[in-house]
């Protein structure tokens, strides 16, 4: 790798932009879709705008040590600020942009924030609503002024300005950024992010530079990105992955990164990119197929059948030829006739054809799911992380991958399940502590660098494949005695189109019981094409025909439970559809959309205790909040279904 | 001419002088008399609400001012000038631009070839350079295309910048059509009953947008609007008109409690 043989340290993140910007001086850094067109910005440009905001910074008085949150969507500007933080020997803390006003208080006043780099007047909106009460905070950099014309200027900077301002000054503060810059070395703190909050309030997990610069180098060299990958930053700058792909393993590897146009155009930015490195999470690739099939079952039957035909061969031949195990001559004729008809033509619709590395993770991936991608030839793996481990704790290698298993350790990580089941790793990337939160630091992370992950599971004898149960403190026991893990049970039942999200309970009850939440894109098309007329999600929800439907699929997963030898106990006997969808706005999810099961217990106990007490339906209140923060109620009657359960013996007979 | 001093509203906005004054406007369709003797005037940089019930009026009085239709009596004056009977597209080169109540886009273009069709008043290469993509045509294109795209940017409709707008949803549709108007980069901006038939979201975020082309380009707007609640919420001055007839005209406070409108809106008792 060139890395090593450039002069100087690499150990942070300001002095590796300081190489790129030599040695990768005029390729590509930043690609971002403005007013139609991409606009592009080289190591060298970059490394100027970062310098001048750097430079704007100083003229703001901040301090080493300091903490800048930045809130905004994948653009240049908000990396650009996360870096020129850095090199004054600030700390970053991006925020989640869709975060409310009260979320966004708490982690400014818990990091004691000076500065916020907002995006635009919705953001600097949210801010303005709760600064009074933070003490700390002096000061807002907007990017994009539209809007804000008339508000009172004196804590609000403008982001090009005090770039301008900057560089107009360099002549005095020169001297003081590079000694700041100077100062640094991997101990420093690189950045600071906050975890999402499955239980409690999110707490701030510190990494150093020498967290995600190791990170950074390991997995770079595990999957050979070079200076001409690219990737497309699209999932929440507050998500340490993104922090990772999109800085450590782009700056380390000097690759380019490409920033959509917006939200919604990101499908088809990710087309016209065409990355060749790519991460998304399970429910993303979710939402791809089902839009595919969707869209298939709308098609002409000549289209159909060439579909189902070459789909059929890829599905077998595609993995193999990944895995580089031999085919036979004629099915690999007929696979390439395939690739030009439908697989490769499909690959460049989605926007995958040039992917050469490409994750799944946070959540289960279905085994059909996974091959659908796979048989397109698209090397997607998975990867099992989190904040606290920069990301990487297991990967799967090119030809050792299965839909079942999370892969073995990451380069420079150690791993070991201790008696009760639990997941723990050593490794670089481990993070420092977590910020003003001693007594969680000392829970999570022993004196000897062991970091308990809080996930059950256990390595494969034969492939030393890790394989994640649930979260540990979800595992327990029904009645009976017998092994109870939710997740297992939900990944099972989201494998269906129909189903979008589920929550599964049952510890210390009989049986198990259900809530369901319908995907509204694929029972929606079902709904049309059979004729199924309905007014708003809780009428389609409450259909009886989507009742019989979701039945069917619970009873399908009954029969798959009963196979395994220890969670056969977790069949869903009872369940219901939820009239609403389980959101982060009203607190139900996180932002990185996973499932706060207590939260949920508590909310919906009305319809939990009907589950258990045998009646028929529910009448039931709901609080909603909607997107500009104002709350409202929705009422429903809500039908419960008995699901029929199978005995392990008989399905193994 | 009534020239006022400009002045600056509470939330910081420089109203400037008349730039329309309609004096004793009467239009008549043969024996129907659509509107009877009104008189009123558009100031520079404000937002204007012309409101009033179903049949009042509302849309007539429009096509006066953008002169689609010529009264019988009375007189326009447009920035210091009374107007006489124009063809539509001198009036779009006046700086004159609006959207219709029920949407006029082209269905089966794009809502990029849309919003560029709200150029054409500026564009000055002929038919044949245009067809032989002449380096002057092609200057032209490019920076038309860039205002275009700015709007777009503006409207935050990246999304379906190349969706025919016939199949876009019915608010979306709204919204193209006043990129289509914007384009055009007006003085004056009408807006024909712009939230009619959208939800409460979506009258938000049309309501957002006004109020931020009135502030970010100082247009000068002029609207139509059933939606008291939006009306009084963004415009600077209402008029009020029923059965041709002009009610009442002042703030929204000052409309909303002047009796005559009142009984328009509520009804009242036949004694």
């Amino acid at each position: 790798m060139t890395n090593t043989t450039t002069a100087g340290v690499l150990d942070t993140v300001p002095r590796l932009l300081a190489r790129n910007a030599k040695v990768y001086a005029d390729k590509a850094a930043y690609r971002e879709k403005e007013y139609g067109i991409w606009q592009s910005w080289t190591w060298a440009q970059t490394s100027e705008e970062i310098h001048a905001l750097a430079l704007g910074f100083l003229t703001l008085g901040v301090k080493a040590g300091d903490h800048i949150a930045i809130v905004g969507r994948n653009r240049p500007y908000f990396y650009w600020a996360m870096v020129a933080a850095q090199s004054v020997g600030a700390v970053p803390v991006p925020l989640y942009r869709d975060a409310v006003a009260e979320e966004m208080a708490y982690v400014l006043d818990h990091c004691s924030a000076r500065f916020v780099v907002a995006e635009d007047q919705e953001q600097v909106d949210k801010i303005i609503d709760v600064m009074d009460d933070l003490k700390t905070l002096e000061g807002i950099v907007a990017l994009d002024q539209s809007g804000m014309r008339k508000y009172e200027k004196s804590a609000l900077f403008n982001y090009r300005e005090l770039q301008q301002t900057g560089r107009d000054r360099e002549p005095e503060l020169q001297t003081e950024l590079d000694k700041r810059l100077g100062n640094q070395g991997p101990d420093t703190t690189c950045v600071m992010l906050y975890t999402s909050g499955t239980t409690g309030r999110p707490k701030g997990v510190v990494l150093s530079n020498r967290n995600i610069i190791e990170t950074a180098k390991g997995t770079c060299e595990f999957d050979h990105l070079v200076a001409d990958d690219s990737v497309l930053a699209y999932l929440p700058m507050a998500w340490v992955g993104d922090f990772i792909f999109s800085i450590a393993q782009a700056y380390w590897s000097g690759f380019c990164v490409g920033c959509p146009e917006s939200q919604e155009t990101m499908q088809k930015d990710l087309n016209e990119v065409g990355p060749t490195y790519f991460f998304a999470p399970p429910r993303y690739f979710e939402g791809l197929l089902t839009s595919v099939q969707i869209r298939m079952e709308d098609a002409g039957p000549f289209k159909r059948w060439l579909f189902k035909t070459f789909m059929e061969n890829a599905k077998d031949v595609g993995p193999k030829l990944l895995d580089g195990k031999p085919v036979g001559l004629i099915e690999r004729l007929k696979y390439n006739l395939g690739k030009i008809l439908i697989t490769g033509p499909l690959k460049n619709t989605l926007g995958l054809s040039r992917v050469r590395v490409g994750y799944t993770a946070g959540e289960a991936i279905g085994p059909e799911l996974f091959d659908f991608y796979r048989s397109l030839g698209i090397n997607l793996k998975q990867l099992y992380g989190q904040t606290e481990a920069s990301v990487f704790i297991t990967q799967q290698r090119d030809g050792e991958v299965r839909a079942d298993t999370v892969g073995t350790p990451s380069p420079g990580v150690e791993l070991r399940i201790d008696d009760s089941g639990e997941v723990f790793y050593r490794s670089a990337g481990s993070f420092e502590r977590y910020y003003k939160n001693p007594e969680s630091t000392k829970d999570t992370k022993d004196p000897e660098g062991w970091v308990a992950t809080g996930d059950a599971g256990f390595i494969e004898k034969d492939s030393g494949h890790l394989r994640i149960i649930d979260r540990a403190k979800d595992v327990g026991k029904l009645k009976d005695g017998s092994m109870y893990a939710p997740k297992f049970v939900e990944n099972k039942l989201k494998f269906f189109a129909n189903i979008l999200e589920t929550v599964v309970f049952g510890s210390g009850k009989d049986n198990c019981v259900a809530f369901i939440n319908i995907d509204l894109t694929a029972v929606g098309n079902w709904a049309e094409r059979n004729n199924i007329a309905y007014s708003s999600y809780q009428e389609l929800a409450g259909h009886p025909q989507v009742y019989e439907m979701i039945q069917a699929n619970v009873e399908e997963v009954n029969a798959s439970v009963a196979e395994d030898e220890m969670l056969s106990g977790c069949q869903i006997t009872r369940f219901l559809i939820l009239h609403k969808e389980l959101d982060a706005d009203d607190g139900e999810l996180t932002r990185t959309q996973k499932v706060r099961r207590n939260i949920i217990a508590d909310k919906y106990a009305d319809l939990l205790g009907a589950l258990y007490d045998g009646s028929n339906s529910i009448f039931t209140e709901t609080e909603v909040t909607y997107e500009d923060g104002r709350k409202g109620a929705i009422t429903a009657t809500l039908e419960i279904r008995d699901a029929a359960t199978y005995d392990r013996k008989k399905v193994a007979a | 001419m009534n020239m006022q001093d400009s002045y600056v509203t509470a939330d910081g906005r420089t109203i400037g002088a008349t730039v329309m004054e309609m004096k004793n406007i009467t239009l008549r369709f043969g024996g129907v008399t659509a509107i009877k003797d009104i008189s009123f005037d558009i100031r520079e940089g404000e937002v204007r609400a012309i409101i009033g019930p179903n049949g009042a009026g509302k849309s007539s009085m429009l096509n006066v001012i953008n002169g689609f239709y010529h009264p019988q009596e009375g007189e326009v004056w447009f920035h210091g000038e009374r107007r006489h009977e124009m063809k539509p597209h001198q009036i779009a080169k006046q700086g004159i631009a609006r959207t219709f109540q029920n949407i006029a886009l082209f269905k089966g273009m794009s809502t990029l070839d849309n919003i560029m069709t709200g150029r054409l008043t500026h564009m000055k290469s002929g038919l044949f350079s245009q067809m032989a993509w002449w380096t002057g045509a092609q200057a032209e294109e490019v920076a038309n295309r860039e205002i275009v795209e700015k709007v777009i940017d503006f409207l935050e409709i990246q999304a379906i910048r190349k969706t025919p707008v016939g199949r876009l949803p019915y608010g979306f549709q709204k919204r193209v059509e006043l990129g289509r108007a914007l384009a055009a980069e007006p003085k004056l901006l009408l807006l024909d009953e712009p939230m009619a038939g959208m939800n409460v979201e979506e009258k938000e975020d049309m309501s957002r947008f006004i109020l931020d082309v009135n502030d970010e380009f100082g247009t000068t707007i002029a609207l139509i609007e059933h939606d008291m609640g939006v009306v009084m919420d963004i415009a600077d001055r209402v008029v009020v008109m029923d059965y041709g007839k002009k009610i009442g005209d002042g703030t929204p406070d000052e409309v909303r409690n002047n009796q005559d409108v009142i009984d328009a809106y509520l009804g009242v008792a036949h004694d």
